[in-house]
């Protein structure tokens, strides 16, 4: 049986995609241009990752 | 670290909220997914005006024609509500109905805003656009149903707090994102679930909670009436009703002179819910992408035409206002859009997937705790 993870590592990700998706929601509110393309990088940066775990994640045996 | 029984509790309460308004946020989600798009598709059915191009400084259309040309299409109706697009004052939409407080029969008619042509008439009541937007904003229902989504709204957010509570045990021995595609459908699902309901957590959140926010937009506007109005038309008491307005144009030229470095959203007529009975509002707001959504009313005398009062909008609707965009996902160009459409196919996974462990946990007769033990590897 593998040891429990420790809190920090359990929500590491969470809270670094949490703000990564904060990011994207203001960023646009505030200008456009750059401002938009932040918010699209942080936002699709939100959608791949949810691609990598449908599509890749835990399809190779360990 | 939560104990059993807590767990049990957060669990209870995941599963209630979630099976409650699940049903309404599939539905959401599914019309939701059209609305994101609605500009694109309106132009595909034909239905966004054609707006021929024209020199840069060709003068604009008085507005009082405007408002002729589009009453002369729709005799016995008269204006509620005159409009534009942020990002395109070449098109006046005017919204005509029996009486400035109708919310049917309504008819709005597109008007070239330099040759106060006739260019379209938007369907208000009507076609596919009008059925996902009334099972998106109120079910059909009004009022009510608009407050019945909100409060499965605010379910959603109830069961997305839960969830987050119960990430911590079900993921104790798990790394982060690791899916155990080997062990069972139901198991790769109930990874799945949880690693993207966190991925996602955020802006689901957003949404829903701006949604929510929405659903009580009418409740809002009337209580700014009744909150900020009467101290507006303190100085209006006994004077008799307007019998017939005056000069559009006059008063949306002094609106412009009190307010040079503003643009005008939209124009609200005498006697609507935006308004009062004797003055034009136009509403007004910034340039700047942070200050396009937030507006300005200017209090127009629709007698004289005088500008009699403007204040800035108290925070409730700044509030609804920003919950807009937010909810919308407009604010960031067509890039933004794909990728609200993706989120929201991405929660329609959610939704899904957390549907069926339910059902296929009631099929194993496993409880929350059982659960949680099948869970660990």
């Amino acid at each position: 049986m593998k040891p429990p993870v420790s809190t920090t590592s359990l929500w590491r990700w969470p809270i670094a995609l949490g703000v990564l998706s904060l990011i994207g929601l203001l960023a646009a509110l505030f200008g456009d241009g750059a401002w938009d393309l932040a918010s699209g990088l942080a936002l699709g940066l939100i959608v791949a990752v949810c691609g990598w775990l449908l599509l890749v994640a835990g399809k190779r045996t360990r | 670290m939560l104990g059993r029984p807590a767990i049990k509790t957060w669990a209870w309460l995941h599963k209630w909220s979630s099976l409650v308004c699940t049903v309404f946020m599939l539905l959401l989600c599914l019309t939701g997914l059209p609305l994101i798009f609605h500009h694109e598709i309106g132009e595909l059915l034909g239905t966004e005006a054609r707006v021929a191009d024209m020199p840069a400084g060709t003068p604009r259309a008085s507005l009082d024609r405007v408002m002729e040309v589009a009453r002369a299409r729709h005799p016995g109706k008269g204006g509620m509500f005159v409009s534009q697009e942020p990002d395109d004052d070449r098109v006046w939409y005017v919204t005509l109905g029996d009486t400035p407080t109708s919310s049917t029969g309504l008819k709005q008619v597109a008007v070239d805003a330099r040759s106060a042509g006739a260019l379209a008439e938007p369907q208000l009541d009507a076609g596919f656009m009008y059925v996902m937007r009334s099972l998106h904003i109120d079910l059909f229902a009004g009022l009510p149903g608009s407050l019945l989504l909100g409060f499965m709204a605010l379910l959603l957010l109830i069961a997305l707090v839960s969830g987050v509570v119960l990430y911590a045990p079900f993921m104790r021995k798990l790394e982060f994102g690791e899916v155990r595609r080997q062990r069972s459908t139901r198991i790769k699902w109930l990874d799945l679930h949880n690693a993207l309901g966190i991925v996602t957590l955020v802006w689901l959140f957003v949404v829903g909670a701006t949604g929510m926010i929405n659903t009580w937009a009418d409740l809002i506007v009337e209580h700014w009436q009744a909150d900020q109005m009467s101290e507006m038309l303190a100085p209006y008491k006994g004077r008799a009703a307007l019998t017939a307005p005056g000069s559009l144009e006059t008063a949306v030229q002094s609106a412009r002179r009190h307010e040079p470095h503003m643009k005008i959203s939209f124009i609200a007529f005498p006697g609507t819910s935006f308004s009062s009975p004797y003055h034009y509002a136009v509403f007004m707001r910034g340039e700047e992408a942070h200050t396009s959504r937030l507006l300005k009313p200017v209090l127009v005398d629709a007698a004289s035409g005088q500008v009699t009062d403007s204040r800035t909008l108290p925070w409730y609707l700044n509030a609804l206002l920003l919950s807009q965009p937010l909810h919308f996902g407009d604010y960031g160009g067509r890039a933004m859009q794909i990728l609200w459409a993706a989120l929201d196919l991405i929660s329609i996974i959610v939704l899904g997937s957390g549907l069926y462990l339910w059902i296929a946990k009631g099929r194993s007769r496993a409880g929350a705790g059982n659960r949680l033990a099948a869970a660990s590897p």
